[in-house]
């Protein structure tokens, strides 16, 4: 009756896990004091660092997906017809999203500048990737025919697995003061 | 970059794409026929090759960027920032191109196809780089983040560009309900077409480096007289 329907509920998933991200990752990276950054820096490499802070922030992520998931479905009603498939996407798509805002946030907190200066940088860069994820879970719906489904989800891997070799070639040079 | 054999060659290459895109006769099936281009079709001569000067601009910024990286000079930032911004302006004017070739033919403005959305995701990208570099007052780190950002974004930006609109359903060439490279127009691109094309993007790209070397020269005096 109230609940809204399939596109929507979906629509307002993705748009809510992207408001998500940007507030959980943005903590970790833009409430640390430049005192206990470079006590990070003596004690660690660049490298573990900004792996460290990835795979964190990815669990994370996850967590949160699936817990905005429980109330969404609480809240919202359940009109998944296969809800397992969908507990996947919701995982892989956070991991995607908080691995790009990540890496943002470290450039963010470097220019010393707030949450703001990190969702102008991260929106352009995370529209495709939004796009790619709400397509992949429309299929979690109906039994819509997406044709090319593993191609998207192949995509969607690669482009996180490009973001994080990215992050970790790139961080060093971030991370000299 | 006072020389100016490449300049003039730039003009020349320019007139002849504009004045060739007017004349030459599109291939009848292609844009009578099959489609309702008609002569609108000549806005290819324009909107392609802007943004294949805007690529190449571009392009050119991330290796001044990666060589920012690797040796910081303040010329390696300068020369980055400027070609972005070059880069930022013909998006815009392919950006406008496009939608004003799509009012005609695909029947409004925005239509939500991968690549437009591709393209303005593009110039969002940079204004967000322009922010950021205008966010910071220190010079050093100013080019280092930058620089980062700048090499970051090309290579989401890259696959993306390439690997979506070839994807999903596209009313661009080349998408999924059409053939051929949504680059250049069906399978392949008449001969006659292909004659005045190349010539116009050579011309597009070295008129873009000619400005970016404007706003360069600009740059650098100004430099060389804040660090006296």
């Amino acid at each position: 009756m109230n609940q809204p329907e399939e596109n929507v509920w979906n629509g307002l998933f993705w748009m809510t896990q992207l408001f998500v991200c940007v507030n959980a990752v943005a903590k970790s990276f833009l409430q640390e004091s430049p005192g206990r950054m470079l006590y990070f820096y003596t004690i660690a490499g660049a490298r573990d660092f900004i792996l460290a802070k990835l795979i964190f922030n990815a669990v994370l992520m996850v967590v949160m997906s699936l817990v905005s998931l429980l109330l969404f479905q609480l809240l919202m009603g359940n009109p998944l017809q296969h809800p397992l498939k969908f507990v996947g996407y919701a995982c892989l798509g956070g991991c995607s999203l908080s691995l790009v805002f990540t890496f943002l946030a470290a450039i963010a907190a470097r220019a010393r500048q707030g949450a703001a200066l990190m969702a102008i940088m991260g929106f352009p860069l995370i529209i495709p990737q939004v796009l790619l994820l709400m397509r992949m879970s429309n299929t979690a719906f109906a039994d819509v025919i997406q044709g090319s489904l593993l191609q998207i989800i192949l995509l969607l891997v690669a482009l996180d697995i490009l973001v994080m070799v990215l992050a970790v070639i790139l961080f060093p040079f971030l991370w000299k003061d | 970059m006072r020389r100016s054999w490449w300049k003039i060659l730039s003009i020349v290459l320019l007139l002849y794409c504009f004045i060739g895109g007017l004349f030459v006769p599109l291939p009848y099936q292609i844009a009578y026929q099959d489609s309702n281009l008609y002569e609108s079709m000549r806005n290819f001569f324009f909107h392609v090759p802007m943004w294949f000067s805007q690529l190449a601009m571009i392009t050119v910024s991330l290796v001044y960027s990666i060589k920012y990286l690797g040796k910081p000079t303040i010329q390696s930032d300068i020369y980055a920032a400027e070609f972005a911004r070059t880069g930022t302006v013909l998006g815009c004017l392919g950006l406008v191109t496009g939608a004003i070739w799509a009012n005609y033919t695909w029947g409004t403005y925005w239509n939500n196809d991968p690549k437009q959305i591709g393209a303005a995701i593009a110039l969002l990208i940079y204004v967000a780089y322009f922010v950021l570099r205008n966010s910071m007052t220190d010079i050093d780190k100013r080019g280092r983040v930058a620089a980062v950002y700048n090499i970051f974004a090309y290579f989401i930006y890259i696959p993306m560009i390439m690997i979506l609109p070839r994807l999903t359903e596209s009313l661009h060439p080349g998408g999924k309900g059409s053939e051929g490279n949504p680059g250049l127009g069906g399978s392949s691109l008449d001969p006659a077409m292909r004659a005045v094309f190349w010539p116009g993007v050579l011309g597009w790209i070295l008129l873009a480096t000619w400005i970016t070397t404007l706003l360069l020269r600009v740059r650098l005096l100004e430099e060389k007289k804040l660090s006296r």
